[in-house]
Formats: structure tokens, sequence, C-alpha cells
């Protein structure tokens, strides 16, 4: 899709896609018959006595799986409850899957009218699963105070235009978003990140404006602190304690819709990228499969196809069209296996085509050498493991077609992983 | 779900820029091609090919055995022991005998290249590495005024390098750098044709395949060690443009100091590792013993790039 230009002596910018010109508003997605909500709890800890196979559910309604505030999902169809099941998600979290079987008429649930107040508890309690997945997390931990919230209007990846479209068709959301953000958080300073070739003149929408670089990676989020906060974020550190705290701008305006509606949206937008790279946007209940999606879009699948989840440098594949949208699906991408490019096992050759391109200004080429021998300690210690932003750079200009990228959070993962065990193992000998 | 089509399922990022290794090697050689054929091929006739071939087959053969020997993926398929091969004939005189020539790649392909574990693993250019041992070992095969005595084209046949090694400046006046810049010179096969090493230089720079910090500040670092040379005695030093048209400055430039596993990556080590070479090439060329200290001075620089790396940015957000 992308592919080096002629001339190689200058690195090459790789642009965000802007939103195509007659893209008005999403298609929506006829109702589907069955939706799959992934909840992030064990399936081992669901509560028989708070949710059970058989429960009717509206539209809308809460359904907790255990007493934990941060375990439930929103019913995104009026139905019965027909599975619950352990889902393996990736890096070895793990979800449950509630299914709900499509009843013939949709109800709506009406217990968020009864606690519509805009508080953080309210929203705590109700919105987590809101399209754009708004965490209000941050701001339960008082002695990391939060003073700056930034609503992230760019793209997460390229090709992906859910984003520019919210922030180009739904600014009246957004700003009711902002206003109710206000009120729930009790923070003023409040950050709209937005593309440079976004549209201008938003008027008063209670946010500082920050137009962003068209040029990838500019839009993850910790560039974007960093140029909000005019420093660098030092390594190890977490946006908590640096005071900032995200929420993308679908998430803004699932709130603002959410407080002045008086109901919960589930209807996600999603940029759907067929094969042939057209682009387009669609309207999709939270948890509907995306085998759903393929059959409204006449999409054949072959043998060895793609399907990712997110944008083409930093999403995850998925290995079946049962896979849910979930409520921070912002695109789905599809790949012929004509397309697909390959890694290799070849060895690094140093020609330093990743470290002229990585953003952190991390030297690659040493470290991949360090994460190719499992020398994870060593490549975290000396070779700025830490300092990654995971924007996929390296492995898309890699000349060895070395999978960096993966290696790197598997590096990652594996001293979490490791470190963690380490803290409880101190926590099991002092007691 | 067991009735569906397999899907693949891969690590991010799902695209690539399209560049492959292969692709790079093959690009060096088609860049090799003008100094080749033009200055070479045709300037020295058939023993010039022979060289070449016997050159690129058995260096390709030699990492074929290796990649058997040491039970590893046949790598012959990217092209690197092909261009390995080719910018050995390149620095070779025509009429090498055979063993020598397959001695050459043996050295770079089994000593220079897979003992180090194959590509990317090199400390020091293949090339530059056999040559270097060649030209230690058997001497009288890289004296080219002995070598291509039997030439005899319309212009001085006199290898440039060891007549002013020889005779001193008063013996290179009948020298012209327009002689040198046509190919019009005697020297290695591939070495001789300056505009055609000028030309795949600059379609290396161009397209991105090789770093041109690395090649100009090679130069550079030839040129104002070979001007100060020449202002502190102009009796005795050559002035710069005689040096970098000569012998194999040109070549080492594009060719051997870019290569990419023995080169640093960053901006102020590439310069520094470029200068520093163009430095060593004087050095050993004015008050050196030998007469051309180019391949030397590469393998000098390979050895300080590991010290280079050294030298680097700060990552974003290092706390030190």
């Amino acid at each position: 899709m992308i592919k080096r230009s002629f001339f190689g002596f200058t690195t090459p910018r790789i642009q965000y896609l802007p939103m195509p010109g007659q893209v008005t508003t999403p298609a929506p997605l006829k109702r589907p018959d069955n939706v799959t909500l992934l909840v992030p709890c064990p399936a081992g800890d669901v509560d028989d006595k708070l949710v059970q196979i058989g429960d009717h559910v509206k539209s809308g309604q809460k359904i907790s799986l255990t007493s934990a505030p941060g375990a439930y999902g929103i019913a995104s169809l009026s139905g019965t409850l027909s599975a619950i099941d352990r889902f393996p998600g990736e890096a070895g979290r793990e979800y449950t899957a509630v299914t709900i079987t499509a009843a013939e008429a949709e109800t709506l649930d009406n217990a968020f009218e009864d606690r519509s107040e805009p508080t953080l508890e309210n929203a705590a309690a109700f919105l987590a699963c809101a399209p754009g997945a708004p965490s209000f997390e941050p701001f339960t931990e008082p002695d990391k105070p939060i003073h700056t919230i930034i609503v992230n209007g760019m793209d997460q990846d390229l090709l992906v235009m859910t984003a520019q479209y919210t922030l180009a068709f739904r600014m009246a959301d957004i700003q009711a978003g902002i206003k109710f953000l206000k009120a729930v958080t009790g923070v003023e300073n409040i950050v709209l990140a937005t593309p440079r070739d976004a549209m201008h003149g938003y008027g008063e929408i209670g946010a500082s404006v920050m137009t962003m670089d068209a040029t990838y990676p500019s839009g993850l989020p910790k560039l974007i602190a960093q140029k909000v906060l005019e420093k660098e974020i030092p390594n190890g550190k977490s946006f908590q304690d640096m005071g900032v705290c995200f929420f993308t701008a679908e998430a803004v305006a699932s709130i603002g819709r959410a407080f002045s509606d008086r109901q919960i949206p589930f209807e996600k937008t999603i940029t759907f990228i067929d094969k042939q790279g057209n682009r387009s946007l669609i309207s999709a209940r939270i948890g509907t499969p995306i085998a759903d999606i393929l059959k409204e879009y006449q999409v054949s699948l072959e043998e060895k196809d793609r399907i990712i989840i997110g944008g083409p440098m930093t999403g995850h594949s998925i290995f079946s069209t049962q896979y849910p949208v979930q409520p921070f699906t912002d695109a789905i991408l599809l790949q012929d296996h004509g397309d697909i490019a390959l890694t290799s096992d070849y060895p690094c050759i140093n020609c330093g085509d990743c470290v002229r391109m990585c953003p952190a200004r991390i030297q690659v080429n040493l470290l991949v050498r360090f994460l190719e021998a499992g020398f994870y300690e060593e490549a975290a210690e000396a070779y700025d493991l830490s300092a990654c932003l995971e924007c996929g750079i390296c492995s898309y200009v890699c000349v060895s077609k070395i999978p960096i990228f993966q290696y790197i959070r598997l590096a990652k993962h594996e001293l979490g992983r490791v470190a963690s065990e380490e803290t409880a193992t101190e926590e099991a000998t002092d007691e | 779900m067991n009735s569906q089509k397999k899907l693949i399922v891969s690590h991010a990022p799902f695209l690539h820029i399209g560049s492959g290794i292969t692709e790079r090697n093959l690009h060096i050689i088609y860049a090799a091609l003008p100094a080749l054929l033009l200055g070479g091929l045709f300037r020295f006739g058939i023993p010039a090919i022979g060289v070449v071939c016997l050159s690129v087959s058995t260096a390709m053969l030699w990492e074929l055995l290796m990649n058997r020997a040491m039970k590893r993926p046949v790598s012959v398929g990217d092209g690197n022991a092909a261009l390995i091969g080719l910018l050995l004939a390149m620095l070779l005189p025509a009429t090498a005998p055979w063993w020598l020539v397959i001695t050459g790649t043996f050295v770079a392909i089994v000593i220079g290249k897979q003992i180090f574990g194959g590509i990317g693993g090199n400390a020091f250019n293949p090339v530059a590495l056999s040559v270097a041992i060649l030209m230690v070992s058997w001497k009288d095969y890289f004296d080219f005024n002995g070598m291509l005595m039997n030439y005899d084209p319309d212009f001085i046949m006199a290898y440039p390098l060891a007549t002013l090694k020889n005779f001193g400046v008063s013996g290179i006046e009948q020298y012209s750098i327009s002689d040198f810049l046509l190919g019009r010179q005697s020297g290695g096969i591939g070495a001789t044709f300056g505009i055609g090493l000028l030309l795949g230089g600059a379609y290396l720079i161009m397209r991105g395949f090789i770093r041109w910090e690395i090649s100009i500040a090679y130069l550079a670092g030839v040129f104002v060690t070979a001007l100060l040379f020449n202002l502190t005695d102009p009796t005795r030093y050559a002035d710069p443009f005689f040096h970098i048209f000569t012998g194999y400055t040109l070549i080492g430039a594009f060719f051997l100091a870019t290569e990419d596993s023995s080169s640093p990556v960053n901006f102020i080590p590439m310069l520094i590792y470029g200068a520093a070479g163009g430095l060593m090439t004087i050095l050993i060329r004015n008050i050196g013993a030998y007469i051309d200290g180019t391949v030397l001075a590469i393998l000098v620089i390979n050895l300080i790039n590991p010290l280079l790396d050294k030298i680097r940015p700060k990552a974003m957000g290092k706390v030190v």
C-alpha cells in the first residue's frame, strides 16, 4: 500500500491519510442476531448471583459479572444471555465473553436515566463501555492528581478516520462532553489535539486546541502529551504520574451524548478498509461479530487472508470472524493473502533505516541484537527498550523484514511479567 | 467455527515499505556495472571477464558450501555473495591467476563473512579484508605495472600511485585528471573508470542504498588530508585530485567503506568514520610503506566502528 519512494536519501515521511471529502455519516449496520461483550475479568470469577445464562436484558442495561466496579458490560442488544465463556485476549489477558441473542423487540433500559447526574461515580459506573471506552480510573488515585485532560482527536493509526469523522461531524457532542468532563472530574484544563489539516474555527468549545503534525506517529498519546506538557516524559513515568489523562474524541462525544440524552450510547463508529484499500465508515453496535460486517459488505474471505483490528501499524490480527466489535475498535482492515508482507528470520544487516526513522531516537540496530538473543534486561538497561513508543515504524522499514516491533513487545511483556512475579514473591516472603 | 477458512495471524505492523536485501544487493551490483563494463571489461578484455566470472561464481559457491557446512538456510539468493565476488574482482588486476581469485573469494566469504555468522555479522568489510590479506601474502600480484605489462594502450600504462611512490610529484606530471575520469589509467579491473564509479556512487546515494554521509566524509577526508600534505611540500606530495581519482579511492568511498554491517549508522559517527578513512588512506599513501592504503584504511575504520556506535543521541525520555 505505502511503498518506498524511488529516491531514498531522505527519510520517508509516513502521512496520516485525511478523510475523503465525500464521507458524510457512517452507514448503520442492520440489527445483529447476537452480540458478544468482552468484559475484563476472568471467567472463573463470574458471580452466578449477579448474572446467569437465560437472563433477559434490555439495550443499554448494565451487566455486572462480579462485585468489582469495573467488571461490567453494557448490553447493546435486547435479548437473552445465551453464553458466558472464557475468552483469552492478547498477551495473556483474560476476558469473559457474554453473548446476547436478540429478542424480537428492542427495549431500552432506563437505569442510567436515574443516575444521569454528571458525577464521577455515575460516569465510572456506566460509561466505561461506551464507544471510545472512556476510562475514569485515573481520577480515583488521590495521590496522583490529574491536572490536564487531553482529548485525542488524532487517529491512532494510518488509514483510520474514526477520530477525524468525530471531529468533523460530532463537534456538538464533543462540546457537551467537554462540559460534562469538567463537571465530572473537576479538571479545568482540557486540551483538544487535532490533525493540522482538520477544519478550524470550532468556536468556544471549552478546551484549548492544539494541532499536531500530519506525519505518523505524531498522533501517539506519548507524543501528544509531550507536546502539551512541553517536556519529555521520563521513561518509566506513566501519564498518571505526569498528571495527564487521555480520552479519545469519540469517548468524549459518547460522554456528551450519554449525559444529554440520559441514555448510554452503544453504536461504535468504525473505519472499514476493504482488500482494495477502499475506506468507508460504518456504525455498528458494540459486540457485533465481525462476520456480520463482512456479510453486509459482501466480502469473501479466502484462506490465509488477514483481518486486522485497528490500523496497519499498531493493530492486531484476529483468527476468527466471530471476534466482536469492542468499545475501542476504531478500524477493521482486511488484507488479501497476496498482499501480506511476511517477516523473515534474516539477521540485521545494520543498514540504519530504523535508526533514522525512530521517533524515540532508539538505536534499534543495537537493540534488536539483544532482543533476538533474549537479553531483555540488558536491552532495557543499556539500549533504551523502555523509550519505545510502539509505533511499528522500525519493522515497517526493516530491509531484513525482522519483526522488531514484536520483539520489543515481547521483551516488554516478559520484563513486566518477571517484575510482577518478583513483587509477588517479595510480598509472600514479607508475610 | 471450525469450518471457517484459516486466517493469517501475525504481529503488527501489517505493511512493509517494500525494501529487501536481495533488491539492495542487486542495485549495488547495478551501480558497479558502468565502472566494471566500460572501465574494466572493455579495457582489459577476455582476461578480465575471466577474473570477474570466476570471482562471482566461486564467491557464491563458497557461500553455498558454508551454508551447507553450517547447516544454515541457503543464502546465495540474497545476492550478497555475488556482490562480494564482483567487488573483489573489481579490485584485482585483470591478469590475476585463477588460484588468487579463488583464495580471495575464500577469504572474503569464509573468513570475512561466514565465520562471523553470515550477512550482517561481519566486523570487517569482507572484500577489503580479502584484498588486504592477498596484498600482504602475494604482493607481486598487486603490482599493477608488472601484472598489466602486456597491455599497450594509447595512454600511460604505468600505475599512477606506483609512479608517485617511486618518482615523486615530478613523475606524475604526465598524468591528467581527465584520463583518470575516462578510465585511461592502470589499476584494478573496476577501479579505473572515474566517471563510472562516480555515476554508480551517485545512483546508490540517490536511491538510499548507501549512506551518503560516509562516502562524502571519506572523500572529504582524502581531499583535506592530501591538501594539507600538498600545501606543506608540493614537491613531495601530490595534489588532492590526483589521490581522489587514482587507486581504489573512488571504489573505496562508494562501495567498500559504505558496507552496511561494518559501518556506523548515526550522523556524527558516519562523518568521523568516513573522514578517518580518508585520513588513513592518505597517511598510508604518503608516509606509509604501501602504494595504496585504501583497503587497509577501511579495515582500520571498520575496527573503530563499535567505538563510534557509542556516540549516539539520547533516547526520548531517558534520564541520565
